[in-house]
């Protein structure tokens, strides 16, 4: 298990990282390497340079913008998991990243780096695409950027063009009153990767009416999909309805399938656990009654 | 390429390949053999080290990205020679351990705990064990390991009665 030979730069800046980017078509980005490394060591990923922008200057923040929070790309997600502004402005961010990898891995892993690698099973991508996040991104002189859902197309692939440096994640941030989150995933032991998982947001009216909601699924399909149960709007969440509207959102969905989950089991799991999140988000709403 | 590495407050130069993970510089170059090699690629755990204190998988972080961080092993914790800190004392009193391989990296990710967490529960010290394997113990006596320090640490700060 030792990575092949490869050449290392420390760039200064976000444009010295781009050019050393544009110069080689081997080349990719370090930051906390938790997704990366492991793949090199299984040689599964040999690039012919790795360019280090963990500590480039400007790239690690969270900011608070109103109507969203933009996530710096080499943020570590020990630093969102910490983060008041994160538990008080996206609770299912909070949520979720406890469940991303373990507290070591999450000492050295960043948000970018987990969202451009895009695995199917990463939390922060799931999160990201229940609230329809925004990615912006560097390419030498040039600013771009893309909702979630055009960002990501396959498991472990993106749009992101090769000698782009990924710079934000901008999260939504809803603006109703009284919100609730529900996060759901089953693996094989508490670290590891799921083979489902759920995150569900709602936002409930004076009544305790559902207003909005939204659903994704996350480890069961190459990538995380948003799942449509605007069924819900102006229910209170009972039970069977959550059911049914979980089961339509479903139809037609194939799951994936490998050596420890089947499709038929992670299909099953993935109407359990998107059932519960919305439950928990329902429940989480009440309890944040003001 | 040569990088200046502060491990257990002393500073180190050495010269690396760039794929040369930290697990590696430590043991091949420093000689500090108490980051074990276990799975390489950051599935067990064995290779656990702190960096500014927090755990960290060494064999998952190459040497060429380690400067300017404080790296502490297994082999910083003992306050003097041929003495144990407390939580090692626990591990070898509670017989936290079986075969050794996966002991450092234990002692170390409860150390992190202890440093932030002087009363952790029982479920804290799962879970902060949680990212490490051990296949002989079955974990119960590292767990008791790691309690029996925690009691013993918060005795040292409680002035004494009478």
């Amino acid at each position: 298990m030792k990575p092949a030979a490869f050449e290392y730069s420390r760039p200064a800046d976000i444009e010295e990282a781009c050019a050393l980017l544009a110069a080689d078509d081997g080349a990719r980005l370090i930051a906390g390497g938790q997704t990366l490394v492991p793949l090199m060591a299984m040689r599964l990923a040999r690039p012919s340079r790795l360019i280090d922008i963990a500590r480039i200057p400007g790239l690690a923040y969270i900011r608070d913008g109103g109507d969203a929070i933009s996530i710096g790309a080499t943020t570590k997600q020990c630093a969102v998991e910490n983060d008041p502004l994160i538990r008080a402005k996206l609770p299912l961010l909070a949520a979720a990243i406890p469940h991303v990898g373990h507290t070591p891995t999450r000492a050295r892993g960043t948000i970018g780096g987990s969202l451009a690698n895009a695995d199917p099973a990463a939390e922060i991508l799931l999160v990201a695409a229940t609230l329809g996040a925004t990615l912006t991104w560097r390419e030498g002189a040039e600013t771009a950027e893309a909702g979630i859902a055009e960002f990501v197309i396959g498991p472990m692939v993106t749009t992101l063009p090769q000698a782009a440096c990924l710079t934000e994640a901008r999260f939504p941030v809803w603006p109703d009153k009284r919100i609730g989150i529900g996060f759901h995933e089953v693996n094989a032991r508490a670290s590891d990767f799921a083979f489902v998982s759920a995150a569900a947001q709602l936002a409930l009216d004076g009544e305790g009416r559902v207003t909005r909601i939204a659903l994704s699924l996350g480890a069961a399909t190459p990538f995380p999909i948003k799942l449509d149960v605007d069924a819900l709007i102006g229910t209170r969440c009972e039970e069977p309805k959550v059911r049914d509207a979980v089961a339509a959102a479903l139809e037609g969905i194939e799951a994936m399938e490998d050596l420890h989950a089947s499709a038929a089991y992670r299909k099953r799991a993935a109407r359990t656990l998107a059932t519960r999140a919305i439950m928990d988000a329902y429940k989480d709403a009440h309890a944040r009654r003001t | 390429m040569r990088v200046e590495l502060d491990v257990n407050k002393q500073m180190h130069a050495v010269e690396v390949e760039p794929r040369t993970t930290l697990l590696d510089c430590l043991r091949e170059k420093l000689l500090l053999n108490g980051a074990h090699a276990g799975c390489e690629h950051g599935v067990c755990g064995a290779c656990t080290v702190l960096i500014d204190g927090a755990p960290v998988r060494s064999c998952l972080m190459f040497a060429v990205q380690a400067d300017g961080y404080a790296i502490t092993t297994i082999e910083g914790l003992a306050p003097a020679p041929g003495e144990l800190s407390p939580l090692q004392d626990a591990f070898c009193e509670t017989h936290g351990m079986q075969c050794g391989y996966c002991t450092p990296a234990m002692i170390l990710a409860a150390h992190a705990l202890l440093a932030k967490n002087a009363a952790p529960t029982r479920e804290e010290i799962v879970d902060a064990i949680s990212a490490n394997i051990c296949r002989c113990t079955g974990y119960a006596q590292i767990v008791e390991a790691i309690a029996l320090a925690a009691e013993r640490m918060r005795g040292l700060n409680r002035p004494q009665e009478g």
